[in-house]
């Protein structure tokens, strides 16, 4: 029983990850850059939440939308200012900003709230479901994070395969300058990409903060850096595998946590990520690339 | 061939420039000190004269702080810089120490070495005679040694870690580590509070193993059976659920917490959301978590910690320190802002037991400091009311620590 309780330990953790490494890797796989200001945006829609539901004392969904409203123009502002000037930069130079853009987040966040931990609401009103005479139990956060994590995934494929506007994406993604030849609005789609990995930061933000209710301006940081690792280990770029790589991430944190060593359990974690890297170099779900020269 | 000759002409006009800088500085300071000391030692004689009042040409004694007042320890360096603030006003209004005023500077550390390395020189170029810092530990290790090596007095309001201390100059206002584990044990042994104990802590903190370490080894003695030693990390402090599931498991009664209320906090909640309700029972760095906004406080309910500061006694000393600090900067001060509280009260008295004066060479105060510290006892807001605190040669406080419970969403004290 304990094992199961711990599994459920690791798939609640891991859902976390999957949500926040969707947004991850769907910026990577269209705009190819590491958006390292990810995690940061999650922690903005946290606050905007909390700043919603419990200071202005708003309803959940109010809160939950705003979130989104603020993150998504906060994606589309960072990238306007920050990266898109940097469009024929070398990935090197993009990166680095991404890294400014990550910091300055967070130093605009304790100058305007201050370091003090809040301490936030959940928005899930859902009760936690009891098996098994109490002995395990899964939140009800950890419900909705995968139901969300599931509905956005395939939502996601839905719109990139489908719409328009996704099969544009999937162009710029292929080839920049071949999609320019064909009439597509490259700046228009990387725009929406942000928009879209933003307002998913911002659910992902509300869900981590319902999760782990505890918010600080470096909120963000380390779950977004897990969740990275998740997008890599399912392979970088894919949908699925961001999913994929978040649960298992989760899982084996979680486990070894139990059964190895609490000490050793980061180790672990990337440890497994370096055996994955060395047999499957794209990752779980990665496609194969044929290195250009 | 035009390069190597423009860098040498470059080099040459660095060395020129900084001979020059060398010889002028040092003519200044040699100017300058001379200028103190008889300006001071005129000074002395009025202060000797008239007992105090305005030091007559602006001798006053130069204290620096430290401490992370941004980052994610800023709570604490804010809590030092305000506590400090307060004192220091108070002693300024009241006259100064032996007549001086005090000077006040603060530099923001972030917690980190290198950057205490440079808040510190900040500081020394201010002019610091004494420092009160830094604020945590891992800073306070490093910056020790550069103030044993300058021979400038210190004092860490909550440097809890035992090396803090190990230079001769150096003393501290909170418990050390050490001693915070052993009294915790020893607390839950004589009151039975729990034969069965889990501890989750935070093996990546030299503050929470070091307790750790220590409670693991009184416990032994106390004949407390450790169940769980569950660790975390920096990186992965937001999901407990597994250390707590492991603790239930082992049939843990109580739940040691040697760790920041940050991370506590989240504990609580996680192990109130799995239906686990032991006995938590947690350090100093528990303290503030009932200032954690919109903390559901209930949640705390029950919880033990040793502290040696609770912001709702109702001494006269922490009642006013409570209302200025409210009054001044809108916010319930913790342990930390007492503790530097206290540390400028520390060198007053000792400033004041060894007569030092602030023209004195730096190095003369900060050995009539060493000297005069562990003779003196002060009244202070991080000892046991009606009860002084004193120092020990080596640098530790002599203080018990209190227990208290977190009951109707304040502190009760225990026995």
């Amino acid at each position: 029983m304990s094992f199961i309780s711990y599994l459920v330990n690791g798939i609640s953790l891991g859902s976390v990850y999957a949500l926040i490494a969707l947004g991850y890797t769907m910026v990577y796989g269209i705009a190819k850059m590491l958006n390292f200001a990810h995690g940061d945006i999650i922690m903005v829609g946290g606050y905007t939440v909390f700043i919603a539901c419990s200071t202005a004392g708003l309803p959940p969904v109010v809160g939950v939308l705003l979130a989104v409203i603020v993150c998504t123009v906060l994606g589309v502002t960072v990238e306007f200012v920050a990266y898109r000037p940097l469009r024929g930069a070398s990935p090197l130079a993009v990166l680095i900003t991404a890294i400014g853009v990550s910091y300055f987040l967070q130093n605009m966040a304790l100058l305007l709230f201050g370091a003090n931990t809040k301490s936030f609401t959940s928005v899930v009103s859902i009760p936690s479901l009891q098996l098994a005479d109490g002995q395990l139990n899964i939140s009800g956060e950890t419900m909705v994070t995968v139901a969300a994590c599931i509905i956005i995934m395939i939502g996601l494929l839905a719109f990139i395969n489908r719409t328009k506007a996704g099969q544009a994406m999937l162009a710029v993604s292929e080839d920049r300058d071949a999609a320019i030849l064909m009439g597509v609005n490259v700046n228009g789609t990387i725009a929406l990409t942000f928009a879209i990995g933003s307002a998913l930061a911002a659910v992902a933000g509300v869900l981590l903060c319902s999760a782990y209710p505890s918010l600080t301006p470096y909120t963000g940081a380390m779950p977004g850096i897990k969740a990275f690792v998740a997008a890599v280990f399912g392979g970088i770029g894919s949908i699925p595998g961001a999913f994929i790589g978040g649960i298992l991430l989760g899982i084996i944190e979680s486990l070894s946590k139990a059964y190895i060593s609490s000490q050793l359990s980061d180790a672990i974690v990337f440890s497994v990520l370096i055996i994955v890297l060395l047999v499957r170099p794209t990752g779980i779900m990665g496609r194969k690339i044929s290195e250009k020269v | 061939m035009k390069k190597v000759f423009a860098l040498g002409l470059a080099a040459a006009m660095a060395v020129s420039m900084t001979a020059c800088g060398g010889s002028s500085s040092e003519e200044t300071t040699a100017a300058a000190g001379a200028g103190d000391t008889e300006a001071a030692a005129d000074a002395g004689e009025a202060a000797g004269d008239a007992e105090g009042g305005e030091a007559a040409d602006g001798a006053a004694f130069k204290i620096g702080a430290m401490g992370p007042s941004t980052g994610s320890a800023a709570v604490y360096g804010i809590a030092v810089q305000n506590g400090a603030q307060i004192a220091i006003d108070e002693i300024n209004a009241a006259g100064g120490i032996n007549g001086y005023q005090i000077e006040y500077q603060f530099q923001d550390d972030e917690n980190d070495s290198e950057k205490a390395l440079n808040a510190y020189n900040a500081l020394k170029d201010w002019g610091m005679q004494i420092l009160v810092g830094t604020t945590t530990s891992t800073p306070c290790i490093e910056i020790a040694g550069q103030t044993s090596a300058d021979g400038i007095f210190q004092i860490t309001p909550s440097g809890s870690a035992v090396e803090c201390t190990a230079q001769p100059n150096v003393f501290r206002v909170c418990f050390s580590d050490p001693a915070q584990g052993a009294a915790s044990a020893q607390y839950i042994g004589e009151h039975g509070l729990a034969s069965k104990v889990a501890v989750i802590y935070d093996s990546s903190s030299v503050y929470s193993s070091g307790i750790y370490e220590q409670f693991a080894a009184e416990a032994a003695n106390q004949g407390i059976e450790i169940v769980a030693a569950e660790a975390f990390t920096a990186d992965s402090a937001t999901d407990f659920n597994t250390q707590l599931q492991k603790a239930k498991d082992n049939g843990a009664e109580l739940v040691f917490l040697p760790i920041y209320y940050t991370e506590a906090s989240l504990i609580l909640s996680q192990a109130d959301a799995m239906g686990f309700a032991p006995q938590f029972f947690g350090c100093d760095g528990m303290d503030g978590i009932l200032q954690v906004e919109n903390f559901d406080t209930s949640l705390a309910e029950g919880l033990m910690l040793l502290t040696p500061f609770a912001a709702d006694a109702t001494d006269d000393m922490t009642v006013n320190f409570v209302t200025q600090y409210q009054d001044k900067f809108g916010e319930t001060p913790i342990q930390f802002a007492a503790d530097a509280y206290d540390a400028v009260y520390a060198v007053k008295a000792a400033a004041e037991a060894g007569n030092v004066t602030p023209d004195m060479a730096t190095e003369d105060i900060c050995n009539a400091l060493v000297e005069a510290m562990p003779t003196i006892s002060i009244d202070a807001l991080t000892s046991i009311v009606g009860e002084q605190m004193t120092w020990t040669a080596e640098g530790e406080p002599n203080k018990a620590p209190k227990a208290v419970m977190i009951q109707d969403g304040a502190y009760t004290a225990m026995d």
